[in-house]
């Protein structure tokens, strides 16, 4: 297993690499000239040329590259000031250390993906696995409703509408806004109570549904039914016989949610205003700045990789024919 | 129609030696396409310490029987009429509680595919242990003592290591005696075993089948051994029931039932089956057609329309009517006893020797 | 090794009883290894399942060879090989002279359709999305293959022949019952007019009064057409039934071969007796008593199969020379011409009851031996 794990990732440094030269190389060959359009409309071709010379974009493409890469190991030393190790370079548009910019922003991702995690895994599952050992009753009726309705909705749509009820028209609560959870835990949770409820609101109706069928799946399945036919009551073949299996499925879908969140919700900061990760790929696409969106890039990818390793682990935890084979 | 139902179910004795016996038992299940009629008025008795076999197709209604006798069931979708009385209790309206203490104590089960019937998230030893400690109250050291003693009984190398292993690091046939170990581990009174060679290589089939006939001698429990194989069943049970669509359609000893059989669907899959020692340029006589859908059985005898001798019964009585079982050796079938044995003598033997 | 591959290659050409036939298929030292691998930090090959394992055969022109054995024995995958299915890891399959080990798409086209195959699941084998007409078709599109009066008087004369309402034509597989999507797939087997059937595992999958109809109508097949067949199959009953040939396959090798009265009333590889006394049968006069061999445990794995004789560690009569010495595939003394065995210490040939049954399964022996003591 552990060198499962370990050829797990180096194979994931591999493919990091290949993943920040596909950003690079496609971000290049994009009509995406930074520097004309930091120079302005009234551009001087000298001073055109002296914006490329201090971004570095006179040199040749692939040393842009190599420095780029290297940076991140290494470190690089900007004319601005020290960059060190993890350098993923300067921001053209921000002029700032992209490092230091993400993890300015990561907090509050990191803030909504946990608190949003915590809501829907705990409620979504608890519904779901009601409502599967409940099924065909009205708590199943009740709860499958609810989460086809929920599940349909969109982050765009309903966060306005509880913005409307609880901020705007009753006063009830605040604009939400990040307080660091080191500073005022209650603040933390009161600030991002609304964007995590909103989202992890149609999580849960997700999560409530596939816990569902795949309790259900599993409760169909042979080895369930001996652990029936060996007179195992119904509660204990439930939760030891069909809720494992039914995990799997459930952890596979995790793993992608928690790296999508990690990534940055996009959506969602610019529904509640919040500056997060999600903002800063966005800006650093439409500014055509390429330091930063590679480094947004570079994290999300880094981690939907530590997902993926995460998941198999879980696997192998779960189900003892993978820890095994 | 309802008269001749009720000749099948009321003379039937459940005498003093009969542990299990089933009547008129009828299970529908509502599906999105209808009622299936999967066992439609069946009786049958089994005798302590002695091997019922049951025999039929796909869809003959032989698994959901015994899933019923169990209760494994699924009380939603299910209706069931009828008896089903295990020593003295009545199990059709037994509660769920009761039902769970008897399962896997007094009656057991063994199924067709030990890799999909026993759990892959637990060791083999757990799966084993846990009816034990539930039933009789026993330690995990104890289960565990009793688990290993009953994985050595059947077979298992090691057993004190394999204890730990899980289902998939077993062999077929090793996983197939684990599942036989765990079926034994309270000392049942009635093993119900589904199909359970059917999965399994012939040489390893063969050592399971003589493990699990001088196990029944040891363990003294009652058997019903469901298969469609009749040459299994043939070295395996005293008495034999033959089934399909949902009915019981002969009944017998083992050697009254293979010897002299009379049930024109028993003579159809004798001849059908090619034999180790028949007459190679002997044509197999296959049944013609196609098992019946249960959505909507055929009127009568479920058997007429793949039936080779209904032209000798007169009138439509076939189409019509269903023909009854009486008590004891017998075959629900509107020939005479005269045409049957003529026909037997003239058509059917000659093709099984 | 070398030794016994070329021996039977010799004997190929003179194989007992079909000797007046043609040879139609020549299989020489096939092999099919599955690499595994594994390993770190690079992932290398670590091993392979020998899935079959130098096997011979011959099959004549219009005879039924049947290949038994039980599962991990390499049957299926013998006969995924010679239709080219798999690509074999060594060895020669002959096909009317010609060498089709690792013919080409182009060259193989030509062989492809005198080669067809019919599969196990009928539910499976079939596409659901297709009529019936179609599937049938599908082969002679595929091959460009025009027959006379059309393709589609074509399929409605398969369907007949296969015993289907030729009306049915345009109705999906889903329609029809197992046994008569089995006769779907024969009548696809048929459409290019096929010199060689592998048939593997056929009826397996059916009901026992449905197999019966789809044995005659394979027999049908082989008597009216012409047809060889290699009938892959676990239920020795239906094998001796069908076909005049059989050989025993074990660990992917081939133990036993001959013709069907020798395998069957005069075996001599110890596998083939007990395989033969294991068959479940319907007998109620006990008159003659077969012999009662039980084995001990299950087939090891292909993936490190025994030294030597690949039965010996299941076999009562083994020695040090059957660890050490691997028997080749001989006509042994006193067998008939073509009854050829791989065994150092070969049985008596009968299947009649010993004097004492063999029972090597540890917990029979044990429970047995109390039962008997009482």
């Amino acid at each position: 297993m552990l060198q499962y794990i370990l050829r797990r990732s180096v194979g994931a440094v591999v493919t990091l690499f290949l993943i920040g030269a596909a950003t690079f190389f496609l971000f290049v060959a994009a009509p995406s000239d930074y520097a004309s359009l930091a120079c302005g409309k009234d551009c001087s071709p000298e001073r055109l040329e002296d914006i490329r010379h201090a971004l570095g974009l006179d040199q040749p493409i692939v040393q842009q590259f190599w420095e780029f890469m290297s940076g991140i190991v290494a470190g690089r030393d900007f004319p601005e000031g020290d960059c060190p190790a993890p350098c993923l370079g300067q921001s053209f548009y921000y002029n700032e250390n992209v490092w230091d910019l993400i993890m300015d922003r990561f907090p509050l991702t990191l803030s909504l993906t946990v608190g949003g995690i915590v809501f829907f895994l705990t409620v979504g599952l608890g519904t779901g696995m009601l409502a599967a050992y409940r099924r065909g009753t009205l708590v199943d009726k009740v709860a499958t409703g609810a989460s086809m309705v929920l599940s349909s909705f969109q982050i765009y749509f309903l966060g306005p509408i509880v913005l409307l009820l609880l901020v705007y028209s009753t006063g009830w609560m605040e604009n939400p806004e990040y307080v660091p959870f080191t500073e005022d835990p209650v603040g933390w949770l009161v600030g991002l109570s609304i964007p995590m409820i909103v989202m992890s609101t149609i999580f849960t109706a997700q999560y409530t549904r596939m816990a569902r069928s795949s309790i259900i799946e599993q409760l169909a399945e042979e080895h369930v039914r001996t652990a029936r036919a060996k007179g195992m009551p119904g509660k204990y073949v439930f939760f030891r016989y069909a809720w494992r299996g039914s995990m799997i499925p459930i952890v596979t879908i995790l793993g992608i949610d928690i790296s999508a969140l990690l990534g940055g919700g996009v959506v969602t900061e610019l529904t509640f205003s919040l500056q997060g990760i999600g903002r800063l790929a966005v800006d650093g696409a439409v500014n055509k700045d390429l330091p930063l969106t590679m480094g947004v890039m570079l994290v999300g990818a880094f981690f939907i990789l530590l997902m993926n390793i995460l998941v198999d682990i879980a696997y192998a935890w779960i189900d003892p024919r993978v820890r095994l084979s | 129609m309802t008269t001749l139902t009720k000749t099948e179910d009321s003379p039937a004795p459940t005498g003093p030696e009969s542990f299990l016996s089933v009547r008129d038992l009828k299970v529908r299940f509502s599906t999105e396409d209808g009622i299936v009629k999967a066992v439609d008025g069946l009786s049958f008795d089994v005798e302590r310490g002695k091997t019922l076999g049951i025999v039929g197709e796909s869809g003959s209604g032989k698994s959901v029987t015994n899933l019923t006798i169990l209760g494994l069931h699924n009380p939603r979708t299910t209706t069931i009429e009828g008896e089903i009385v295990l020593d003295g209790q009545e199990l059709v309206t037994a509660a769920e509680k009761d039902l769970e203490r008897l399962r896997g104590n007094k009656m057991a089960m063994i199924f067709q595919d030990p890799l999909t019937a026993l759990s892959p998230y637990y060791t083999v030893g757990r799966q084993l242990s846990e009816p034990f400690m539930k039933h009789t109250g026993a330690s995990k050291k104890e289960a565990r003592d009793r688990a290993v003693q009953m994985l050595e009984k059947v077979g298992i190398p090691q057993p004190k290591t394999r204890f730990d292993d899980y289902p998939h690091q077993f062999s077929g046939g090793m996983r197939q005696r684990a599942m036989i170990a765990m079926a034994l581990m309270c000392d049942p009174d009635l093993l119900i075993a589904d199909e359970p060679t059917t999965a399994l290589d012939v040489t390893v089939q063969a050592q399971i089948l003589d493990l699990l006939k001088d196990l029944q001698q040891e363990f003294g429990s009652a058997i019903i051994f469901i298969t469609h194989d009749l040459g299994v069943i043939a070295n395996m049970a005293d008495d034999l029931l033959v089934m399909y669509a949902g009915r019981a359609v002969e009944r017998g000893s083992t050697k009254e039932v293979l010897g002299r059989p009379s049930h024109p669907y028993t003579w159809g899959l004798l001849s059908s089956m090619p034999r180790l020692d028949g007459d190679i340029n002997e044509e197999l006589t296959p049944i013609p057609g196609s098992p019946p859908s249960l959505l909507n059985p055929p009127t009568g005898c479920p058997f007429h329309p793949r039936c080779a001798y209904k032209d000798q019964v007169a009138g439509t009585l076939c189409t019509d009517s269903r023909p009854p079982l009486a008590p004891g050796r017998a075959a629900a079938c509107h020939l005479t006893a005269e045409q049957k044995q003529t026909i037997f003598i003239d058509k059917i033997q000659p093709r099984l020797r | 090794m070398s030794e016994n591959l070329t021996l039977p290659a010799q004997q190929g050409s003179t194989d007992g009883a079909p000797s007046t036939t043609e040879t139609l298929l020549e299989v020489e030292g096939l092999t099919k290894h599955f690499p595994i691998y594994g390993g770190f930090p690079i992932k290398r090959k670590v091993g392979a399942v020998q899935a079959v394992d130098g096997v011979d055969l011959t099959v004549g022109v219009g005879e039924s060879l049947g290949l038994v054995g039980e599962s991990g024995c390499g049957k299926s995958t013998t006969g995924r090989l010679i239709t080219r299915l798999l690509e074999p890891t060594g060895g020669r399959i002959t096909y009317r002279g010609q060498d089709i080990t690792h013919a080409k798409r182009k060259q193989l086209a030509p062989v492809r359709s005198e080669i067809q195959m019919i599969f196990q699941d009928p539910y499976s084998s079939l596409n659901p999305r297709q009529t019936v007409g179609s599937i049938i078709k599908s082969p002679m599109e595929v091959n460009g293959i025009n027959p006379a009066g059309g393709r589609e008087k074509k399929v409605r004369e398969l369907l007949e022949l296969v015993g289907l309402n030729p009306e049915h034509y345009n109705r999906f597989p889903h329609e029809f019952s197992g046994g008569q999507r089995q006769r779907i797939g024969v009548a696809r087997a048929l459409a290019l007019n096929p010199k060689l059937i592998v048939a593997d595992e056929p009826v397996s999958a059916l009901d026992v009064s449905i197999q019966a109809q789809v044995i005659n109508l394979l027999q049908k097949v082989q008597d009216e057409l012409g047809i060889a067949f290699l009938f892959i199959a676990h239920d020795l009953a239906v094998v001796r039934h069908f076909s005049q040939r059989v050989a025993v396959m074990y660990l992917g090798k081939v133990v036993e071969v001959g013709d069907r009265e020798s395998i069957y009333n005069r075996p001599r590889h110890p596998y083939t007796h007990a395989l033969l006394s294991a068959v479940p049968e319907v007998r109620v006069d006990e008159e003659e008593q077969r012999e009662r061999i039980r084995l001990s445990g299950d087939v090891p794995s292909p993936i490190s199969p025994p030294s030597g004789c690949r039965f010996r560690t299941r076999c009562w009569k083994a020695q040090d020379k059957c660890a050490t010495e691997e028997p080749p595939l001989v006509q042994i003394s006193g067998n008939r011409e073509g009854h050829l065995t791989a065994c150092h210490f070969p049985e008596d040939p009968t299947t009649e009851a010993r004097d004492e049954d063999v029972v090597l399964d540890p917990a029979l022996k044990a429970l047995e031996d109390s039962a008997g003591k009482e």
